[in-house]
């Protein structure tokens, strides 16, 4: 079969079976966008800028597990997915973004809408093609989703010439993915785990310190499985919110720089550390120099770069987790020792998550009442700053991909965007995006996204008129010096998403929240809820960068 | 510590791009680079020297192998390769008396003349880099006019290679 460029890109897009595409079409990928006019079995998903194109297929990816595809056109278009795209590669998300190119006779003469898209993205991509040929275009699209979805997911990007995407040639889909360069190890070294049994068996205040990994290698049934098995504590990372259910027992929830006393101080007394699909990141670790002193490590991951990185690790396992970790649950056993589940215990009970909850509209007091008004089928999506750290904190995560938000990067501007692919990927389950009003407002043209698509999510604003986390370091560390971080000229968020043709509901007090989220949540459609919260909250506790995490600053005892 | 690291990679453009900036944001600075073409088609042999922290470099071979278009990344030490380095090197031989002596010294040196006028003698030598560094210092006193080294490229001795077939599973 003779087809263009542009229609064997179309036919490897539904082999790999895209449901969905989030864009912005342009010159040099119009040819692209023809066919896809009339290809019916994927819907494309316009949004109003390219970072929001980005950041919805990264949103849709976590949410769904599948890869996210978005696609821009040269120049502008191309560079507006950068952000997205150093999101999705710090957080190991799989990403396949198109982005068309000039003809391949005006590459390197800075025609309109050049730019090396590729050499700007190298460093922020798991790889990138500029397809030059039209016959190597079946091959390159199927590799660039492989790399995306198997070993430790990235981004892929493909940049294809406008001349390519009109060539013709014979399509044919390669049977399979031939990659000399390219095989990631799957299943851990048997030494090795056996290694790190006998240091579980030997352990007397073992902790377990879960991320990203264990999501992205779906090893959710697996993980509890081994925390029920072992009785082993857990601690998760933010990437790792959701990996084992926080409702029980054994859960600490989250560590580092905003996590729970008891978690870090925790994990400063423990002596075996099993760190699961983690990379020891400074908002992790606090000072490296004295982060667990006592602690033997055990790592698994899937990425042997990831390993002896940060910190010295005493037994390596690189593999795909959700593989070790079933091995691993075949040798071990409850561990008998209570005294140590006896001193977690004690950490919880002194020194719990707590905030003032006075008559005021508390964004804590916020995430408590969603987390009680909320079903399963949840997802929660965040931006970044403090918004996203109270929703990290104060909303209990049950289940896996059901907290969405980025933590490599710390994209402000993210939420919003990742919402809509979320709900795009998950039309069953209720999207609620929390955001700050300056979050908000770096991404906020994709309510005509929303509202145009009636993509049905609640977007919550915990509006304090301030960039808020940034406030709180100026109050912190600069003497209250609020330098460019009051958000003066904030719009009417109602009347803004009006003027779109959406809806949305202010709440000045805390007894208006709980009606507002109600209805929001009962329609059918995309709400704003615009939440007037005291404006100079802090986030705690709080680990100083540069300190070491056991030594905190919110913290009181009981 | 001086590093010589062998990689074999995909003949792609971009590659050579993907590796240095690896080097570059850790701070490394590539002593010298030779890249050339292996007994198999398609694939490309690097021969890298960085100096630096062993640590940090353990971390830059293995962000090396994590790139796809990279099929193996190799450490290779002085004590089982072999090693060699080519240079060409223009000597100012405008006086008869110099001529002579630096022929001499090309003699002793085992390295060839391969292009001569009345003004220059260009010289074509093969060697360890020590080799290399010592002829040239001897010819400077004579007044060098212009040097090309291809920077240096080593194989492991014996049966022990990097073959491309067995990507290692470390």
């Amino acid at each position: 079969m003779r087809l263009t460029g542009a229609q064997i890109v179309v036919e490897c897009l539904k082999k790999e079976d895209v449901k969905v595409i989030f864009g912005i079409p342009g010159g040099a990928i119009m040819p692209l966008y023809d066919v896809l006019y009339s290809e019916t079995s994927i819907k494309h998903i316009l949004t109003r800028h390219e970072q929001g194109a980005a950041h919805a297929a990264d949103g849709y990816a976590r949410a769904t597990g599948k890869v996210g595809v978005c696609m821009a056109t040269s120049g502008p278009g191309a560079t507006n997915l950068v952000t997205g795209l150093a999101n999705a590669h710090l957080d190991s998300i799989p990403l396949v973004a198109f982005t068309g190119q000039v003809p391949t006779s005006l590459i390197g003469t800075d025609a309109f809408q050049e730019v090396d898209i590729s050499g700007i993205t190298l460093p922020i991509t798991k790889n990138s093609y500029v397809a030059r040929d039209v016959k190597d275009l079946a091959r390159i699209v199927q590799e660039a989703f492989y790399i995306a979805r198997t070993g430790r997911p990235g981004p892929v990007l493909i940049d294809f010439p406008k001349d390519i995407q009109l060539a013709q040639t014979e399509f044919k889909y390669p049977k399979k993915v031939y990659l000399n360069g390219y095989k990631p190890t799957f299943s851990g070294n048997v030494k090795q785990i056996k290694a790190a049994v006998q240091e579980i068996k030997n352990a007397k205040r073992p902790i377990i310190y879960a991320g990203g990994g264990v999501i992205s290698s779906n090893a959710f049934p697996e993980l509890k499985d081994f925390v029920l098995k072992t009785n082993i504590p857990i601690t998760t990372t933010l990437m790792g919110l959701g990996c084992f259910p926080e409702t029980h027992p054994l859960s600490l929830g989250m560590l580092g720089m905003h996590g729970t006393a008891y978690a870090n101080y925790a994990v400063s007394a423990a002596d075996l550390i099993i760190g699961l699909g983690v990379r020891f990141d400074d908002r992790i670790t606090g000072k490296l120099d004295e982060f667990a002193l006592k602690a033997k490590i055990i790592h698994i991951d899937i990425d042997p770069a990831e390993v002896g990185k940060n910190i010295l690790v005493d037994i390596p396992i690189v593999g795909d987790i959700k593989n070790i970790l079933k091995k691993l649950n075949e040798y071990v056993h409850k561990k008998k020792e209570t005294e140590w589940l006896k001193i977690v215990e004690d950490f919880k009970r002194k020194y719990p998550l707590k905030y003032n909850n006075n008559e005021e509209l508390k964004p804590q007091y916020i995430m408590e009442t969603i987390n009680k008004i909320s079903k399963d089928n949840t997802i929660i999506v965040t931006s970044v700053g403090q918004h996203q750290m109270w929703a990290a904190q104060y909303y209990q995560y049950t289940e896996p991909r059901s907290f969405i938000s980025s933590g490599g990067l710390g994209t402000m501007g993210y939420g919003f965007p990742a919402a809509l692919g979320a709900k795009m990927g998950c039309p069953e389950k209720k999207v609620i995006c929390i955001s700050g009003d300056g979050s908000f407002q770096m991404n906020q043209q994709e309510i005509a996204t929303a509202v145009k698509n009636n993509i049905a999510i609640t977007m919550i604003i915990m509006n304090n008129g301030y960039l808020g986390m940034v406030r709180q370091w100026q109050e912190l560390f600069f003497n209250k010096r609020y330098a460019e971080t009051t958000l003066n000229g904030n719009p009417d968020f109602i009347k803004l998403v009006e003027a779109y043709g959406g809806t949305g509901i202010r709440v000045n007090k805390k007894q208006e929240l709980y009606p507002a989220l109600e209805k929001a949540l009962s329609l059918d459609k995309f709400v704003l809820i615009d939440c007037l919260i005291p404006k100079e909250e802090n986030v705690f506790p709080m680990v100083n960068p540069g300190s070491p995490i056991s030594k905190m600053i919110g913290v009181d005892k009981l | 510590m001086r590093h010589t690291i062998a990689v074999l990679v995909k003949d792609l453009p971009g590659v050579l791009a993907r590796v240095a900036s690896l080097f570059t944001r850790r701070g490394f600075n590539i002593e010298s680079l030779a890249v050339g073409h292996t007994e198999e088609t398609g694939i490309s042999r690097m021969t890298i020297i960085v100096e630096g922290d062993e640590r940090v470099l353990e971390q830059i071979t293995k962000q090396l192998n994590k790139l796809i278009d990279i099929i193996r990344v190799k450490d290779i030490f002085p004590q089982n390769s072999v090693e060699r380095e080519l240079a060409l090197i223009k000597v100012n031989t405008a006086s008869l008396l110099i001529r002579s002596e630096v022929m001499q010294t090309v003699d002793i040196f085992r390295a060839k003349v391969i292009d001569v006028n009345s003004q220059i003698i260009t010289i074509e030598t093969t060697g360890t880099e020590d080799k290399v560094n010592a002829l040239i210092e001897l010819l400077r006193p004579f007044g060098l006019e212009e040097i090309v080294r291809t920077g240096k490229i080593a194989l492991s001795r014996g049966s022990k290679d990097i073959s491309t077939s067995k990507k290692q599973d470390e």
